[in-house]
């Protein structure tokens, strides 16, 4: 059992998401960045879809009632206090062993989102095939709804043995989203697909897990067709424009259908990066074919499964703290004077 | 318009068949879900139809898009007909005042009395088009044409869940509370969407028809006590 004692900023339990309903307008769900969820649940020994707690910029704290081993994907500044007080780092792409009454504190993250799994998985109901949330239907999770303190979740298992790491965490690359031409690219003027092209956009402060709202420049609309369409079915990456030209890139929870002229759909590899996107980072959109988008996924999947093929025993632990603890800051120094 | 593929990015295609609102359109939809049901291809997660596309989601290193493409233009040509498991429901309505704040401005608007457009609204038997927005939501069409207004200027924050809305030449039931811009002009006791009934939470499904009949407060209140008390069944709100 795991007792939340806070939770300052919204964390919802997801799985590989709830796919099958969409046409009763169930939407998809599921991890905003599946590549990190698999990896969460590899260092905690679980199968790559086990329900994990998705934690968005600042984590909860969490008790262990019994002994439990949990697994952190993510840039977390996180440490573990023990019953006495006594606190140690926790540091991050590894599983730790918590024994009971020990609270581990996840604090800032730094990635913008990431990942908490446990051993044997966070023992929820299936709803409609799936432990993911849904808040605003109320599918899913604890109740449907974000975590809040006082929330105890049972764990389907207590194995503290295991000790995983991940040697080489995966990194979020700073290049263009690949996206391909959407199926309403022709409600665009050139110039307002060529402007969606070479812009920079800014990721507003309306983000969530639904979509992303964009600031930058505005795309204008063919008025040969105007900003309206006879609803049709939208999906997690697709780029949708209003009325008043700003792009909203849906995500994971995002509706099944939708009203407005979809530009672009970001392709399935570049998906979890938009998980981490942050108000006022930029982005830029770069356009690829069906083939690109294709290879792109196969090199993912690839990448990802290496990624989990490398995960090792966890014993190097203590020397690797011990290491950084002793040398870290120094080093750093070191290599500025250099420079 | 002929049939035509469109890239909902690399993981889906939308077959579209026209860009209107037009039962004959949804009906084409619907027998090109069927066609594609019926071939049940791997690597399909979900087949969405709407008022005028088929959206099939899919993964593409499981089932080859080229060979998705063709089955779809196939079953593109299966002829239009009305699905053999459609329903007709009868859905009861509480009209006007708390539960529909927006009657009385919809009456005004229209230049009809109240219960005018309360009548206008139940004589028509509505088509269900499509699923979506959110769980369980219908898109119900179509609305006469003197009954037809643009969208609240402001939406609201918070439509009740339960309120029956029409907007343009729709009409909808909200199954959550949500934000909504449409017209509320009244209040059901049917849940549209239940998970207690797990091989069918959604209530209505597109090809269903619709035909809201007016309820007195006392039986609304009636009636919204017994679905919460479990005592009425779906069954009830079928048409005879």
């Amino acid at each position: 059992m795991i007792e939340v004692l806070d939770c300052p900023m919204p964390a919802s339990f997801q799985d590989a998401g709830r796919p099958g309903y969409r046409h009763l307008g169930v939407p998809l769900s599921g991890a905003l960045d599946a590549d990190w969820l698999a990896i969460a649940n590899a260092l905690a020994g679980n199968p790559p879809g086990t329900v994990a707690l998705e934690v968005h910029l600042l984590g909860p704290r969490l008790r262990a009632k019994a002994p439990v081993t949990i697994a952190m994907a993510g840039e977390f500044s996180a440490r573990i206090e023990d019953a006495a007080g006594q606190s140690r780092a926790a540091s991050n792409w590894r599983s730790h062993a918590l024994a009971t009454d020990e609270i581990l504190v996840t604090g800032n993250l730094r990635s913008g989102i990431g990942y908490l799994a446990v051993h044997g998985g966070f023992d929820l109901p299936q709803v409609l095939g799936s432990r993911s949330t849904y808040a605003r239907a109320g599918l899913g999770g604890i109740d449907g709804r974000s975590l809040r303190a006082g929330d105890c979740i049972t764990v389907g298992a207590t194995n503290t043995r295991l000790s995983l790491r991940l040697p080489r965490p995966p990194h979020l690359p700073a290049s263009p989203l690949r996206v391909i031409p959407g199926p309403q690219r022709e409600y665009f003027t050139d110039a307002a697909w060529a402007c969606f092209l070479n812009a920079e956009f800014t990721v507003s402060r309306e983000a969530d897990r639904m979509g992303l709202r964009l600031d930058g420049a505005r795309l204008e609309h063919d008025s040969a067709y105007g900003a309206d369409i006879v609803s049709d079915a939208v999906t997690p990456g697709t780029i949708q424009v209003p009325g008043d030209g700003r792009p909203i890139i849906l995500l994971a929870d995002c509706q099944t259908v939708g009203g407005y002229p979809k530009i672009a759909t970001v392709i399935g590899a570049d998906l979890p990066r938009l998980g981490h996107a942050l108000p006022g980072q930029t982005l830029h959109f770069v356009e690829v074919s069906i083939a690109q988008a294709l290879a792109a996924r196969r090199q993912a999947a690839a990448e990802l499964a290496e990624c989990i093929a490398g995960i090792a025993p966890g014993s190097a632990e203590f020397n690797l703290d011990a290491l950084y603890a002793a040398n870290l800051i120094d080093g750093v120094i070191d290599a500025q004077q250099a420079n | 318009m002929n049939p035509r593929i469109l890239a909902l990015g690399d993981g889906a295609l939308t077959l579209e068949f026209g860009d209107r609102i037009d039962p004959a359109l949804n009906a084409r939809v619907m027998a090109a879900r069927d066609a594609l049901a019926a071939l049940k291809l791997d690597g399909i997660s979900d087949v969405v139809p709407t008022y005028r596309s088929l959206t099939v989601h899919f993964d593409p290193l499981r089932l080859d898009r080229e060979i998705l493409t063709a089955r779809l233009l196939e079953a593109a040509q299966a002829p239009a007909k009305e699905s053999a498991l459609a329903t007709r429901w009868r859905i009861p309505v509480v009209f006007g005042g708390e539960y529909g704040p927006d009657l009385a401005e919809v009456a005004r608007a229209t230049g009809r009395s109240e219960a005018a457009v309360i009548e206008a609204l139940c004589a028509s038997e509505l088509r269900v088009f499509l699923i979506g927005f959110l769980p369980g939501f219908p898109y119900l069409g179509e609305l006469p044409e003197w009954l037809r207004l643009p969208r609240l200027a402001t939406p609201r924050a918070a439509v009740p869940a339960n309120s029956l809305a029409i907007a343009g030449a729709q009409a909808a039931v909200y199954p959550w509370q949500s934000p909504g811009g449409w017209h509320l002009l009244g209040r059901t006791p049917v849940r549209l969407f239940d998970l207690g009934d797990a091989a069918r939470p959604a209530l209505l499904a597109p090809g269903d028809t619709v035909r809201f009949a007016p309820a007195g407060r006392d039986e609304f209140l009636r009636l919204a006590a017994d679905v919460e008390a479990g005592k009425i069944g779906r069954q009830e709100w079928q048409a005879k």
